[in-house]
């Protein structure tokens, strides 16, 4: 918070501050990460189990979080479910970044190229989102794989259009002429001065689309087109809940939502300070 | 005046013509490529009741068993003639179920459209006009903490204190279960979508308070906004009175252009308010196999999308004439 | 009524600006404020009207009579052209200003004022030329009834013939009773209309001159940078 109150007038500290900003909000996010992952692993093993002697508990000492109907203590339940809704989110957003890469990059490579790619953005961004989202769930059958390919398939037209847009401008620029002129190889020109700035609006990227991805990932799940019910996690705790929270069981939905939602603010923060660092004056958006 | 509006329009119309057969195409191999079952998704738990003859016949009164290419020009041919097929789940001709349906979820995103524009846009004039102090703050860490909750369980949240430990509004459903249409009042209709409107009208307003709170910045940093604050206008005058143009111009066009967005959002909305309009008609149809209605929601949410793109391209230019000479 | 400038000076936390700026002005009276370009004279305008930056400091007096002048006593028609709100038809902008001072708004007149047709009020700034957009500029300052105007270059970018109309037409509102200080680098321009020209060279006054020193070679000017400056000026006329 600090970073707001900071006097306008002091130079040097308003040129180091969204580095500092992004390190310090990425210390954060990367810890609340690890915390869950490695969190999930620690728990015991009968930390999820059904206990009929412990139904519908509300938050106690022994259940931090309330138990719902069967019993299961709520938080084990959702530190469980924030790990799988984590490990899906990245490869979620992983595959999305991926596609945005192909696409963003592939568009630089002549005009016809160019159009595709501006067509298969009309279409993707022709629908609502979370529409698009459950068509494609629909067509892969629903599933852990379904939500996957969805968001791979939904997510990449930011950073596509913004992958692009550098590139084009990279290769327009004078030391990529200079360096061609002095008989450098596409292939050097690509690794020395195009990769190192795109690797940085790559990892921006999939930061920014990560927290879109669980938050996505648990909507599907919630109305049944996601991860499997059986397995943990949120989108099915919260869909569950549902029918909890009539009979007063509030801290049913309470903690499964809240993690999300932290571990979601946790890295939009994050991909926030990470876009003004990578791209400060706003200009592709 | 009105020379630029008709260039547009026609402009749009023009990529409408061929995007709209594209995304149709895009949507049914997409839709042929689900692994789903249609008949046994029909059939359900009747399986006992109804042999391989009976499914026969289901398949081959829909068309199953003929090959996709041939499906898809049927299809084609008879969404010209303005026929969208048959809904499995509402066993309706789907234009007539999504007839019914869209007035409920209109009335939703609609009135939610409207408070979440005024709403968002007072915040983010607030928050320009008292930028870097607490006013500001606040209203900056409540928008995004909203951007990173989930919509629906804003929706829970709600229903457990407003509709639960308070009591105070219904949690479900257009009007009170076990009413004829004809009984239903108006005040119980209003009562009815007081939690779901609430719900749909905060969750999307983060990037407006956001925009219009950075556009409002722009615009007091500009020489415009100076020339003004050197004869004596406050930062809050210039917000509600110059500024607001500048501000609310850049939100109305970003709340077009994202109404789309708040359909995507009422489907949640709906599952968990039980609200009887075409978000719910989305997940049933995405739940039970029910591919031609899918198409048909599909179809329409990309019109209501184009719609607004349109409108958000018309209303940037209402606010800004500059814009008008590009176009 | 004076208005009387004494030993003025802003410095930033990076250091001066201007230092011992003293003028005096009349009502009916026009003063011009010349020097060579970064030389402050902005800041000068900012300072009267105050609307300096926030990390400027201020000291030296400026009175109206005596007295410390009150805000809104000075009106200002900036420099730049992107001072008009590029999203507000004219008519309303002005009307904005007149508002702000609390006084009645006539459009119309404001715009015969400096010699625009009253249908000028419909347009926007993009529809304006350099031109009109100098003489919107002025309306909205004479627009808020103040008795000292100061223009900041209200001839930049403009050809000769229009820079002329604009000229005339400051000296028009200074014989109407107000008092105007015009900020210009064109000395030929200012020494037309103007009693006096005050010379800053890098932020420092350097003398006041009576307009009737910049003819010929400038001997009567005191200063060497002063006579410098003049002739600079007069070169590229006597080409021509």
């Amino acid at each position: 918070m600090s970073a707001v109150t900071e006097p306008i007038g002091a130079q040097p500290a308003r040129l180091r501050t969204p580095y500092k900003r992004a390190a310090r909000r990425g210390t954060l996010a990367l810890a609340l990460l690890a915390a869950i992952l490695l969190g999930a692993q620690l728990l015991p093993g009968d930390a999820l189990a059904i206990d009929a002697t412990a139904r519908a508990l509300p938050p106690q000492p022994d259940h931090l979080m309330g138990t719902d109907l069967l019993g299961r203590d709520i938080a084990a339940r959702t530190l469980a479910a924030l790990a799988q809704s984590v490990q899906i989110g990245l490869l979620a957003a992983g595959a999305s970044t991926g596609v945005a890469v192909i696409l963003g990059l592939g568009a630089t490579f002549g005009r016809l190229a160019d159009h595709a790619v501006g067509v298969l953005t009309e279409l993707a961004l022709g629908l609502p989102h979370f529409v698009l989202l459950i068509m494609i769930a629909f067509a892969m059958g629903g599933g852990t794989t379904g939500v996957i390919v969805a968001v791979a398939l939904t997510h990449w037209p930011r950073l596509a259009r913004v992958l692009r847009h550098e590139a084009q401008t990279i290769a327009a620029s004078d030391y990529v002429a200079i360096s061609r002129a002095l008989g450098r190889s596409r292939l050097w020109v690509a690794r020395h001065h195009l990769a190192p700035h795109l690797v940085a609006q790559i990892v921006a990227g999939f930061i920014v689309i990560f927290p879109h991805a669980i938050l996505h990932e648990a909507g599907l799940s919630f109305i049944g087109l996601g991860i499997e019910p059986h397995l943990p996690s949120i989108g099915v705790m919260l869909s569950e809940s549902l029918r909890e929270i009539m009979a007063g069981h509030w801290w049913v939905a309470a903690a499964p939502g809240l993690g999300l939602m932290l571990v979601a603010l946790a890295f939009e923060r994050f991909g926030e300070a990470l876009r003004q660092v990578s791209d400060p004056a706003g200009h592709i958006t | 005046m009105t020379a630029w509006l008709a260039r547009l329009v026609a402009g749009r119309l023009i990529r409408l013509a061929w995007l709209l057969p594209l995304a149709a195409v895009g949507l049914f191999a997409l839709i042929s490529l689900a692994p789903i079952d249609p008949v046994q998704a029909y059939v359900g738990g009747r399986t006992s009741q109804i042999g391989p003859e009976q499914r026969d016949a289901i398949a081959s009164a829909w068309g199953l068993d003929r090959p996709a290419s041939e499906r898809f020009a049927s299809w084609l041919g008879d969404l010209a003639g303005g026929d969208l097929g048959q809904s499995i789940t509402f066993n309706a001709p789907v234009l007539q179920v999504i007839a019914a349906r869209l007035p409920a979820s209109m009335a939703l995103v609609g009135l939610a459209f409207a408070l979440s524009f005024l709403l968002g846009t007072l915040l983010g004039l607030v928050a320009g006009a008292t930028r870097g102090r607490w006013p500001d703050r606040v209203i900056r860490t409540l928008a995004v903490v909203l951007a990173a909750s989930p919509g629906f369980w804003v929706a829970i949240l709600l229903v457990a204190v407003f509709a639960v430990t308070l009591g105070w509004l219904p949690a479900c459903c257009a009007a009170p279960p076990g009413q004829l249409a004809s009984e239903v009042t108006p005040a119980d209709r209003w009562r009815h979508m007081v939690l779901p409107v609430a719900t749909l009208s905060v969750v999307g307003i983060a990037p407006l308070v956001l925009h219009t709170r950075q556009s409002l910045i722009a615009f007091l940093d500009s020489p415009a906004a100076r020339h003004l604050s050197a004869h004596g206008a406050t930062p809050l005058r210039l917000a509600f009175g110059p500024g607001l143009r500048h501000a609310a111009g850049v939100a109305l066009t970003l709340h077009l252009a994202g109404a789309g967005e708040l359909f995507g959002g009422s489907v949640l909305a709906e599952a968990v308010f039980a609200w009887p309009g075409l978000g719910q008609a989305t997940v049933r149809a995405a739940t039970g196999a029910d591919a031609p209605l899918l198409m048909g929601i599909g179809l329409a949410t990309l019109l209501f999308v184009f719609a607004g793109n349109l409108l958000a391209d018309i209303a940037a230019r209402l606010a800004d004439p500059r814009l008008r000479r590009i176009a | 009524m004076t208005l009387t400038i004494t030993d003025l000076a802003v410095r930033f936390p990076t250091g001066p600006v201007l230092e011992g700026i003293s003028l005096t002005l009349a009502r009916g009276e026009l003063v011009g404020l010349t020097g060579t370009s970064g030389a402050g004279k902005s800041l000068i305008a900012e300072a009267l009207v105050g609307a300096l930056p926030p990390d400027a400091i201020r000291s030296g007096r400026i009175e109206i009579a005596g007295q410390p002048v009150a805000a809104r006593t000075v009106a200002l028609a900036p420099q730049g052209l992107d001072a008009l709100d590029p999203l507000a038809p004219v008519g309303r902008q002005i009307k904005r200003f007149a508002r702000l001072a609390g006084v009645a708004a006539d459009v119309p007149a404001a715009l015969v004022g400096v010699g625009l047709p009253p249908d000028t009020a419909d347009l926007y700034p993009h529809e304006l030329s350099g031109g009109m957009a100098r003489r919107v500029l002025l309306a909205t300052a004479l627009a808020t009834g103040a008795d000292w105007i100061v223009a900041d270059e209200p001839t930049v970018g403009l050809d000769p013939e229009a820079a002329g109309r604009v000229l005339s037409l400051l000296a028009g509102v200074a014989r109407a009773g107000r008092g105007v200080i015009v900020i210009s680098h064109d000395l030929i321009g200012l020494a037309k209309i103007a009693s006096r020209i005050v010379i800053l060279r890098a932020g420092k006054h350097i003398e006041t001159a009576p307009a009737s020193a910049f003819t010929g070679a400038g001997a009567t000017l005191r200063d060497g940078f002063s006579r410098a400056l003049w002739t600079a000026q007069l070169a590229p006329e006597a080409q021509c």
